[in-house]
Order: structure tokens, then C-alpha cells, then sequence
């Protein structure tokens, strides 16, 4: 809940100075709910998107684990499976 | 740091600042303009090496001030120029790309805005409205470039993870502001100064999320060409790309620019944020580059600095036809981390034999160099290539130079075009 409460302000902020973040579609799969939850909160779905599809399991690993090491992303660990999982599935090389 | 933010304030900036450059563009170059920009001739959201999801999820679209640009990530916003806007030596304001780390960017607002010059290593501390930035420093303009460290990381092979950068992550500007080395004299740094640290005004979602600090050498920011900007081509800075105040380090790469500028530190030991410590680093000894961060190297790895040279074709797109028994045309620009073009070649035979083009108004060593090349082409495909050469020997690779975060790209651009 926090990170929601985190995230409305920016959006609503983006709409009056910018253009309108624009929906980003993933494609349907399982953890696709997870990865929409946590990713969303520091940045737009359009990042998975553009990085895609050349990252095997390995780097899409690494690419999580940095957002929760480096830049502090609250994922729990149940969720990292299953973002990894399904980054690997839709988005993966 | 996020300061009071107005959005009124910013508002009205956009407003003025958009019809300022539009209408200073439709005067200046006017018919000529409307056609180059059709985007008929970019391939519209960038070079086909790109990821294909990256070619996928980019549009055209308009920020606030801006004419459309293509959107690469909504948020943070990571906008790049379309090629035919480098037609023109300089990039106007309302076609410059925008490029952010974190996703907090406030509206500073010009009349509450104050940038603070301080740190261990200053001796007295201080600090500067804009109205006393522009009125108590002499104030300074000058030609540069801006270009991200990860302009073409979407053309590497194998793909690296990042903004997929096509080859418009840059611009070239006239930046007009006070001399850095100016407001430090200011506030008497010390003897043990080492490095001078940048924060701006973003911030990111979580406490967790590094601020997006950065550093410079000392005798970097004491060289007279490092600026503290409040003016771009004549405008206030837009928004996007860091009104009121941003730093402008010619010749090094964007990460430097400090774009909201609100402090300005003077550290006596190296500064070890994420920003500087992780991340904009490349392997030791692997470019041709000059200028070195000494005080932040390791064994491995060194934060990159000055840009590598580097060249575009601008009037011509790969896959483009054109008409048989007539000049063709070949125009450029071609730019470096501050030496200075030396020469651009053109070869029209896939590599094998390199004519020298003809290079324009020299706007200073920091600004895009203008070129142009004339040829008369035989039936059928035409493999174009241009390849810049600076002052200091340094010239384009034809192969290239693999690293893990994608910067540096300056592999000679091959243009096929049929001749009919």
C-alpha cells in the first residue's frame, strides 16, 4: 500500500507538466500482477518493453536484485521469484 | 533534494519559452524547416539495431514545451531528439532530449530557487539566487555538446541492459551562465579540495533510492569552460532540461550536467555515491580518451569522461533511394570531448578508399562541427560511411568496444541507399 500511496502524486504531477505516462500493456502471464505491483512504483512498464528480448534468466536476476540492492525497492522474496519468472517468460531472450 | 515546487511558475515558462523557439526556427530557416521535418527521412523511432521492444513501445510524443520527440521510457522521461533536427549545427530547446534517472522532478520555481556552494573544503560557504547567480558572476557563453554516456547503447551487439538509446541522446547548444571556477573563488575552497560534488533537485520513490549526486576533479571544475548555465541558445533552460540552473562540463558526457542544480559541494575525499561509485563507469584503459578521474578509479573500472569522437549523417536515412545522374549531397556533423575535428572522410565503397569531406563553420571545439560531401553516384547500392578524426589523433572505430554498460558507442555509421 505504501508504494501506491508513493506513486499517485507522481502520476497526477505528470499530467499537469508533461506528457501523459501512457498506459503500458504487459503481456498476459503469470506474475504479471507482481511485476505491475512493484516495478511500477519507481518507473514506467515501458523499461521491461524496451529491454526486451535479449535478457536470459541470469541477467534479468541481476536486473531485479540491482532495483532491491542498489536503488531500494521494498520486493519481498516470494515476489522476486515470480517477477523473475515471468520477465524470463514474456520478456526473456 | 525536493524544494517548494510551483507548477503556475513552470507553466508559464513553457508557454513562453515554446513559442520563443518555434517561432525563432519558422523566421529563421522557414519552408526548408516544415520539410526536413516530415520525419519522412528518419526511420521514425530509430535505427533498426534497436531491441526490437524498444521499437516496439516507442512514439512520438510531446512533453510540456516540447515538439515531439521519441519517447523512449514515460517515467522516468527518457525522450530522444529525431535525427533531422541535427541538420541544424544547433538543436533548438523545444527539440532537445530529455533524459532522467529518478522519477521525483519538481517544478523549481526561478524567484525561490537558491543554490547552495559549500562543503568541507569550502571556507566560506554561501549561497546564490538566480537574480544574484546572473548579476554577481561575469557572465559567459558557450558552444557544447550534451550528450548521454548511452547515446547508441540500443546498437550494441550483443545488447546491454538500459535506455535503449537510438543516435539522438544528444544536442548542441550555446549555454550561457557563470563560471563555475567563478563561484567557487567565492567560497574560498581549501587546499584539500578534491573533488566538487552536484546534487539537483529530483529525487527518487523510496528512501532506499540513491539521490543522483555526482562528481568532478578538481581541475576540472576549475577549467573556465565549466559553467553553472541559466540560459540555452538564448531561453531560459526548459524544464526538462533543468530550469532554473544546470551545470555544463563541455567536452565530458551528460552525467555531469547537473540539470536543477541546488548544491554544490566542495568534498576533500572522493565522493562514494551509487551514482559515482556504480554507476557511469567503464573498463580501464579501453577508449582512446584523454582526460582521466583519477581520484575515482579502481584496478578495473573508471568513470567515464570525455566524450570519444564521433560523427552522424544527417540528410540521409539507410534504405533511402536516390535519383541517378544527379550530385548527391552528404551532410553531417561531427563532434569530441573538446580537441576539436580535426577531419571527417567519407567512403562510398564500403571502406575501402575514404575522400575528405569539406567541413563547416567551426563554432568552437566543444559545438557539433558541420560537414558535407559531394558525389555522383553510379546505378544501383550505395554504402555510405563517415568517419571523424580530432585533433588529438583519436578517430572512430570500426568494431566495437564491448562494455557492460553500454557507453561510448562510435562504430563508423554505414547509410545503404539505392541509387535509381
Amino acid at each position: 500500500m505504501k508504494m501506491w500511496i508513493a506513486v499517485i502524486p507522481i502520476a497526477a504531477a505528470a499530467t499537469v507538466v508533461g506528457a501523459a505516462e501512457q498506459r503500458v500493456e504487459l503481456k498476459a502471464g503469470p506474475g504479471r500482477d507482481k511485476v505491475e505491483a512493484n516495478c511500477v512504483a519507481c518507473h514506467s512498464l515501458d523499461y521491461i518493453v524496451g529491454n526486451s528480448p535479449f535478457m536470459n534468466r541470469q541477467v534479468w536476476d541481476a536486473e531485479v536484485t540491482k532495483m532491491i540492492k542498489a536503488f531500494g525497492a521494498p520486493i519481498s522474496d516470494a515476489d522476486v521469484k515470480e517477477i523473475v519468472d515471468y520477465l524470463v517468460a514474456n520478456y526473456g531472450a | 533534494m525536493r524544494p517548494r515546487t510551483d507548477h503556475r511558475e513552470g507553466d508559464t515558462m513553457h508557454r513562453r519559452d515554446f513559442l520563443k523557439t518555434t517561432g525563432g526556427l519558422a523566421l529563421a530557416s522557414g519552408a526548408a524547416w516544415t520539410a526536413g521535418h516530415s520525419f519522412a527521412a528518419d526511420p521514425p523511432l530509430g535505427p533498426p539495431e534497436l531491441p526490437q521492444g524498444m521499437l516496439d513501445s516507442s512514439v512520438l510524443d510531446t512533453l510540456a514545451g516540447k515538439v515531439p520527440l521519441i519517447k523512449r521510457t514515460w517515467r522516468p522521461p527518457n525522450f530522444e531528439t529525431p535525427v533531422s533536427y541535427f541538420a541544424e549545427a544547433f538543436t533548438p530547446n523545444n527539440a532537445f532530449f530529455v533524459r532522467w534517472h529518478l522519477s521525483n522532478i519538481p517544478e523549481v520555481a526561478a524567484a525561490t530557487w537558491r543554490l547552495k556552494i559549500g562543503g568541507e573544503a569550502a571556507g566560506t560557504p554561501f549561497e546564490v539566487s538566480l537574480e544574484q547567480l546572473k548579476r554577481d558572476f561575469e557572465q559567459v557563453e558557450i558552444a557544447a555538446v550534451c550528450q548521454c554516456s548511452g547515446n547508441r547503447r540500443g546498437m550494441f551487439q550483443p545488447h546491454v541492459p538500459g535506455v535503449e538509446w537510438g543516435l539522438g541522446a544528444m544536442g548542441n547548444a550555446r549555454w550561457k551562465g557563470a563560471r563555475l571556477k567563478d563561484v567557487l573563488a567565492k567560497a574560498a575552497l581549501r587546499k584539500e579540495a578534491l573533488e566538487i560534488v552536484f546534487d539537483g533537485a529530483d529525487g527518487g520513490s523510496f528512501p532506499g533510492t540513491p539521490d543522483f549526486v555526482k562528481s568532478i576533479p578538481i581541475w576540472k571544475a576549475l577549467d573556465e569552460n565549466v559553467l553553472i548555465a541559466y540560459e540555452m541558445n538564448g531561453a531560459p533552460l526548459p524544464h526538462w532540461n533543468g530550469f532554473p540552473a544546470r551545470i555544463v562540463v563541455p567536452g565530458w558526457t551528460a552525467t555531469y550536467w547537473m540539470k536543477q542544480v541546488v548544491s554544490i559541494s566542495a568534498s576533500a575525499k572522493p565522493y562514494d555515491g551509487f551514482w559515482m561509485k556504480s554507476a557511469y563507469r567503464i573498463p580501464r584503459a579501453r577508449f582512446p580518451v584523454v582526460e582521466r578521474f583519477a581520484t575515482q578509479e579502481t584496478d578495473v573500472a573508471t568513470p567515464i569522461t570525455e566524450m570519444v569522437v564521433n560523427s552522424l549523417i544527417t540528410n540521409l536515412a539507410a534504405g533511402q533511394q536516390v535519383p541517378l545522374g544527379r550530385a548527391l549531397e552528404v551532410k553531417g556533423i561531427a563532434w569530441d570531448g573538446g580537441y576539436g575535428i580535426a577531419r571527417v572522410e567519407v567512403s562510398s565503397d564500403g571502406g575501402q578508399s575514404w575522400r575528405t569531406a569539406t567541413l563547416g563553420t567551426d563554432y568552437g571545439r566543444f559545438s557539433f562541427r558541420p560537414w558535407s560531401f559531394s558525389l555522383n553516384p553510379e546505378r544501383g547500392a550505395l554504402t555510405l560511411m563517415a568517419r571523424a578524426t580530432n585533433r588529438s589523433g583519436a578517430t572512430q572505430t570500426f568494431e566495437l568496444i564491448p562494455n557492460p554498460a553500454g557507453y561510448h558507442h562510435n562504430v563508423v555509421q554505414r547509410v545503404a541507399l539505392t541509387v535509381t
